[in-house]
């Protein structure tokens, strides 16, 4: 089943809200989706050549101190660690690749969320109430997000399998439905350069977005390719660091709406997930049509 | 009332009340309705009025997908538009959508009136029994077994009244009719052989 939201303001003085926007909408979600909850936030955009990467700890008693006295051993340009539950931001200007290789090398059980920019992932196993708390989603500011609400069918219940999906820069993927494809698209892309992380197939889809964007696609026409190449049943919201977009497949079997007034877009598997949010009387609500694109703020 | 798009609001009422519903609604809304006219001043998710009885189901917004789905009958208007599968399996009912209805609608459609005012998408009519379909707009790609049939003035005449009794202004003049052709769903004793 899952629930899918994402939120993109087009006002950007209203990015003080996102945290309590999304939990809202997190929550509401919870009956399409109790096993595990996740989300996107873009938000505190560093400038070259600074990069962000969300890691995570599967140790409970995780000694992050002693991890930010390792890294300012390691590496000589500046690095901040945000902890948050089971999740650290870290933000440096070392070079990526160079981090990636220091924390595989030296720290194997740290996963990496996300990288970029501007995008922070944050996923873990229980209710998406108990994790709305948790990671005090109120206090992120950012100008947009996804969420995701897992009702687990194809793979395990972990953290690693829950959404939202991320295997490139800034690139985030939620999803609901099931790809029959995945398999082969995932080898083909494999041999593309694509790296993934798990078995599950809608980590395939944003692995296919990626390649797609690599190859000089916008994210508008990258989807638009999705339509031909992805085979299955699929309502994606997709974020990038600036651009937000949704896409249904042919059959339109899974569901979503769309929100849109002056101020915001919100998308939701189900409407309820948006009747919460200020300014919803304003607002447009509608159905997305199979297999169109609906995107906003890619330059 | 604010449902703030809960499910279920005002299913299976069955007395002859006016209920005004302001704001929008989840899943399945005034479904299985007998006797009661309901109105929703905002927008309505999937399977709205679905198995409805008699009665009247009015949405001043949109509707996903399942409007009317297997309606006996009553008259359900829709002033924005529908999406997918609207009318499906209808069984007696009126539907009317002011706006544009989305793919498979109409399919096995067996009886009643569906009428949209403007476009439809793919596959109108799939499998459909002895449903009318009215159209203004343009029309996707037929389905299985339905086809464009004569509007006659009887047919203007029921249209208009429909029309009128919904209170949507539409030229009935405008609207083209289809419906089955009717090869699929006889036994065709000729053809006794490949069945």
């Amino acid at each position: 089943m899952c629930g899918i939201v994402g939120i993109y303001y087009k006002n950007k003085a209203l990015n003080k809200d996102l945290g309590s926007m999304l939990g809202s909408m997190l929550v509401q979600m919870s009956e399409r989706g109790p096993d595990s909850a996740g989300v996107a936030v873009y938000r505190n955009p560093l400038d070259p050549p600074g990069v962000k990467l969300t890691l995570h700890t599967a140790d409970d008693e995780y000694d992050w101190s002693q991890f930010r006295s390792l890294l300012a051993v390691a590496f000589s340009a500046e690095a901040e660690v945000e902890i948050r539950a089971s999740h650290a931001v870290v933000s440096t200007t070392a070079p990526l690749q160079e981090i990636r290789a220091w924390l595989e090398l030296h720290h194997p059980g740290l996963r990496v969320m996300s990288a970029g920019s501007t995008i922070e992932i944050y996923k873990e196993k229980g209710a998406p109430r108990e994790f709305v708390e948790r990671f005090q989603l109120q206090d992120f500011a950012g100008s947009h997000a996804l969420g995701h609400t897992r009702m687990a069918t194809e793979s395990a219940i972990t953290t690693q399998h829950s959404h939202p999906f991320s295997t490139g820069l800034d690139l985030c993927l939620v999803h609901n439905g099931s790809l029959s494809n995945h398999n082969r698209l995932r080898e083909e892309l494999r041999r593309n350069g694509i790296e993934f992380q798990t078995d599950n197939d809608s980590e395939v889809a944003a692995g296919y977005l990626m390649w797609q964007l690599h190859q000089g696609a916008s994210l508008e026409r990258a989807l638009n390719r999705a339509i031909q190449d992805l085979d299955g049943f699929y309502t994606f919201a997709v974020g990038t660091r600036n651009g937000f977009a949704v896409l249904r497949d042919p059959i339109a079997c899974k569901p979503a709406v769309l929100a849109e007034n002056d101020d915001w877009v919100a998308m939701a598997s189900e409407f309820r997930a948006i009747a919460q949010l200020p300014g919803v009387d304003q607002a447009t609500v509608w159905e997305p049509a199979p297999a169109r694109v609906y995107s906003w703020g890619e330059e | 009332m604010h449902p703030d798009g809960r499910h279920c609001i005002a299913a299976g009422v069955d007395a002859p009340l006016e209920i005004g519903i302001e704001g929008h609604v989840g899943y399945y809304c005034a479904g299985m309705n007998k006797q009661a006219h309901i109105s929703i001043s905002g927008s309505a998710g999937p399977g709205v009025a679905e198995n409805m009885m008699s009665g009247t189901v009015r949405v001043k917004g949109n509707v996903s997908h399942c409007a009317g789905a297997s309606s006996n009958g009553g008259l359900l208007i829709v002033e924005g538009d529908a999406s997918a599968r609207c009318g499906i399996s209808m069984k007696g009912s009126d539907i009317l959508v002011a706006g544009s209805v989305g793919h498979m609608s109409a399919f096995m459609a067996q009886s009643g009136r569906l009428v949209i005012c403007g476009d439809a998408g793919d596959f109108l009519g799939d499998s459909i029994y002895e449903a009318v379909i009215y159209v203004a707009g343009k029309v996707g790609e037929l389905g299985a077994d339905c086809v464009e049939k004569e509007m006659t003035v009887e047919h203007r005449q029921s249209l208009a009244e429909l029309l009128s009794a919904a209170d949507v202004s539409a030229d009935p003049e405008s609207f083209r009719r289809y419906g089955s052709a009717r090869k699929l769903y006889n036994f065709n004793i000729d053809h006794a052989s490949d069945y």
